[in-house]
């Protein structure tokens, strides 16, 4: 392939070293210098073995939610709900959890993870249904499912979920059998970082190598095209809801069985939504959704460490990743433009520009 | 009756796009009061300089004078500033606004947006420019041809002294290329001056006062309108053209028909109804022609044959089974093969020509469950040499030239050897050469045993290809006849929807 100042990668460092450009300004007014910051938002975190594996950690639910939003973006199905759906998870894996203990591990971590998979894909059904029946636009109904879903956790927290023993709003504990295993002594790092990289590495697989996944693409690029060829779009579409959904799930029941132990109201700091910043910087591929995952990681677990070491508040990390977010998005649409003015053709479809190389996963 | 001096001048414009020369050091004028034809193949680069002429694209070299004014056009802000308006091939509409909304976008300069006002001179415009067009309706459920009178009426309608239309009659019919042409004449009588691009040798030489020929990016001469068809044919194409006949001894129509309809309806997209009553039949190794105006029907008749619309009433049969509201993938199971007019969107551009080839029964092309890439490409190989595709298997659709995306969608069609071909305007915007080509293919095909419906606003078309020919208006078939006793004026006739009574 011809080198070109366009192409996903280099656009991706571009938005990061204009990211960095940006974000200086309000650094040096909280009073610290911009490059003692940089290094101890994405360097520092990785010099340590300790903060490494907690950057695997942060890692591990935003793959999740970011492989589960650009399997439905790579579908053209605008899944804004992934939070919802990963607090729906949350409820399964803790209410599966305290039943589970008189099962051996082996049992019992499936059956929480297909539970929360099923509610996860549960609670993006009915978008997914007024879409393809009504054509009602998804963005907005999968949208305002998650507040819905926070509210459905708090209720059971507030109502019948509390905790007897302590009375404080948090399910009780699950099952020692139910809980992730940590995969290195004395760190964080469980189960669930295994099983979002089996994710993304499945569904890089189905997106690239199999038919159902040239479909979902076909989908994705040209509904029209697609149904021409003979493909049930909407059953396509119905389907990437479906299992965008259900990892969005599993991202619930890796950090309820994995972090917490147990439902609480805190549980997701947004996750779903920074899932969406994950699979926009992944540029919608496998790869990069786990690359944009780590790389999100490491700047979290920085943010908060340079909170500590150079005093600069911890929120400059969340301004960092917006404003990355906002480049990003503003290249691609830029490349997008320029398509446009120098093609006399068909720009191409919106999932098209973003997954503009035609990566096959 | 034209002025000396130059209303447009472009001085050795060169383009390149990466290797290719688009245009190579092309000169080129239009003075007041003529209409100067651009002729050439498609790719020849006639669209690419009027592009640089609008400011759509930026020329590697050369100088653009409006008058004798150097002019730098850097987007179309500053060619409609110097009295440029251009109709390009890509309709620039805002899709869900009303006729008259878009012509009041490209007029409105104060804040207030007077709809009455606008709606009153696209009715005014309507009327002038024997152009038909409701303005309460909405783009986005108008035809394609209806959408281009919209484009016509919108570049009329912004006062432009010099007006460039690219291939403006590719989705007209003979009347109203004359209404057009009658309207262009009136303009350059005014003293305006039209570009007028177009591959059409005969409406080049109606309408032009003066013709440049465009070769492969090379400007090939610039004649007098007058010049003699065959002059301007060899000059386009550098060597002498040879049209497609059909061989008269050529096996024809026989047994039992392929396709049989019956008392088909259907709703367009706006839900009322766009056909009625519709019944015919196709035979064995027979090309039905369907002639008409767009927006008759004939896309609708053509989305129902393709499952891509579902009838209200009636019955559709393909070799006797039954397919009224089947799917796509049941009328291609039945041996329908379908290419319809809008043929960038029947196929998915972002993907490769390999893929588009297969996407139609990816799952003999799956083995244990994953994609045979190895075989994927041998078939693209083979028929991207079997159909004279000149692109590379992995090179994705829509980086296609019209003509090849149209192989593309043949070689797809044509590879699962279908009973029946359902195809609608087959050549429109192709160059010669694909143009003869298309049109062997589905001779080919006919000979075969094939049956084939044949949608089209060529006539010539239409005429050299058919056995039979209907007429449709309105949604209903208002005419058959032989191709041997088909009569030009009695078909434009029928086609406006006036023959009922004769």
């Amino acid at each position: 392939m011809r080198f070109s100042p366009w192409s996903t990668p280099v656009l991706v460092a571009a938005a990061v070293l204009i990211t960095f450009a940006i974000t200086a300004g309000p650094i040096i007014v909280a009073g610290a210098n911009p490059i003692e910051a940089y290094a101890a938002y994405l360097v520092v975190p990785l010099t340590s073995q300790f903060t490494l594996l907690e950057v695997l950690v942060s890692a591990t639910p935003i793959m999740l939610t970011g492989a589960a939003v650009a399997i439905a973006f790579r579908a053209g199905y605008w899944n804004i709900g992934a939070e919802g759906q990963l607090l729906l998870g949350a409820i399964a894996a803790a209410g599966i959890g305290t039943l589970v203990g008189g099962l051996p591990p082996v049992l019992a971590l499936p059956v929480m993870v297909a539970g929360g998979a099923l509610a996860g894909a549960a609670w993006a059904l009915v978008p997914a249904l007024l879409r393809i029946r009504f054509g009602i636009d998804e963005v907005v109904t999968t949208l305002l499912l998650n507040p819905v879903a926070l509210l459905l956790v708090n209720g059971l927290l507030h109502g019948p979920w509390r905790d007897p023993e302590t009375g404080f709003p948090e399910s009780p504990r699950i099952a020692i059998s139910a809980e992730f295993p940590t995969l290195i002594d004395r760190s964080r790092l469980h189960l669930g970082f295994v099983l979002a990289l089996a994710v993304v590495a499945i569904a890089w697989y189905v997106l690239a190598r199999t038919p159902a996944g040239l479909r979902l693409r076909a989908a994705g690029l040209s509904p029209h095209g697609a149904r021409f060829a003979g493909i049930n779009v909407s059953r396509t579409l119905l389907g990437a809801a479906l299992v965008s959904g259900a990892i969005a799930g599993i991202a619930g029941v890796s950090e309820v069985a994995g972090i917490q132990n147990r439902l609480t109201g805190g549980l997701s700091p947004g996750y779903g939504y920074t899932g969406i910043v994950v699979a926009t910087l992944g540029t919608l591929t496998m790869p990069g959704v786990a690359i944009a995952a780590v790389f999100l990681g490491d700047l979290t677990v920085g943010a908060s460490s340079a909170a500590r070491s150079l005093g600069i508040p911890s929120q400059l990390g969340a301004v960092v990743q917006g404003v990355l977010l906002l480049t990003t998005v503003a290249l691609l649409a830029l490349r997008r433009t320029r398509a446009r003015r120098t093609d006399a053709g068909d720009a191409g479809s919106v999932s098209g520009d973003i997954a503009a190389e035609a990566q096959p996963g | 009756m034209t002025d000396s001096a130059p209303a447009l001048e472009l001085r050795g414009i060169t383009k390149r796009f990466g290797d290719l020369v688009a245009n190579d050091a092309i000169d080129f004028d239009v003075r007041g009061g003529e209409v100067h034809a651009l002729l050439g193949e498609n790719g020849a680069g006639k669209t690419t300089v009027m592009r640089i002429a609008y400011g759509l694209t930026q020329a590697d070299a050369g100088e653009i004078r409006v008058g004798v004014r150097p002019v730098t056009m850097r987007s179309p802000r500053d060619a409609i500033a110097a009295g440029i308006g251009m109709v390009t091939q890509h309709f620039a509409l805002v899709r869900p606004m009303s006729v008259a909304e878009n012509l009041a976008l490209g007029r409105s300069t104060g804040l207030r947006l007077d709809l009455a006002e606008a709606g009153r001179r696209a009715a005014v415009a309507s009327e002038r420019f024997g152009i038909r067009v409701d303005p309460s309706a909405r783009v986005i459920d108008l035809s394609v041809g209806q959408q281009q009178r919209v484009e016509i009426l919108k570049a009329l309608s912004r006062n432009c002294r010099i007006l460039i239309l690219d291939e403006p009659t590719a989705v007209l019919v003979p009347d109203e290329v004359d209404a057009l042409f009658s309207t262009l004449r009136s303009l350059v009588a005014q003293g305006m001056s039209v570009v007028f691009i177009s591959h059409k040798l005969a409406e080049v030489r109606a309408i032009s006062d003066r013709v440049s020929v465009l070769r492969r990016g090379r400007l090939a001469g610039t004649v007098a309108g007058g010049t003699d068809e065959h002059e301007l044919a060899r000059m386009m194409v550098g060597r002498p053209t040879f049209g497609v006949e059909r061989s008269q001894d050529a096996a024809g129509p026989a047994g039992a028909p392929i396709l049989s309809i019956r008392g088909l309806h259907a709703a367009g997209t706006h839900g009322l109804s766009a056909l009625s009553d519709v019944s015919l039949e196709v035979a064995a190794a027979e090309i039905l022609g369907v002639a008409g105006v767009s927006g008759n029907g004939q896309t609708e008749l053509v989305d129902v044959l393709c499952g891509m619309r579902r009838p209200t009433a009636g019955s559709v049969s393909v070799d006797g089974l039954e397919l009224s509201a089947a799917s796509p993938e049941r009328m291609m199971r039945a041996g329908v093969g379908r290419i319809p007019e809008d043929r960038h969107a029947s196929l998915v551009g972002d993907l490769s020509v390999a893929y588009n080839l297969v996407l139609e029964r990816l799952d003999d092309f799956t083995h244990g469950g994953r994609i045979d890439e190895g075989r994927i490409r041998d078939h693209a190989a083979e028929l991207i040499e079997r159909f004279d595709i000149r692109a590379r298997p992995e090179d994705p659709v829509a980086t296609l030239s019209g003509g090849n995306i149209q192989k593309v969608l043949l070689a797809r069609v044509i590879s699962r050897d279908p009973r029946l071909l359902v195809v609608s305007q087959p050549t429109r915007g192709l160059d010669v050469g694909a143009t003869e080509y298309v049109r062997s293919q589905l001779l080919a095909r006919r000979a075969a045993g094939a049956a084939i419906l044949l949608v089209s606003e060529d006539f010539d078309e239409l005429l050299a290809l058919s056995d039979r020919l209907i007429v449709m208006y309105e949604g209903r078939i208002v005419g058959e006849m032989a191709v041997a006793d088909a009569d030009v004026e009695r078909i434009g006739m029928l086609m406006a929807g006036r023959g009922m009574a004769a």
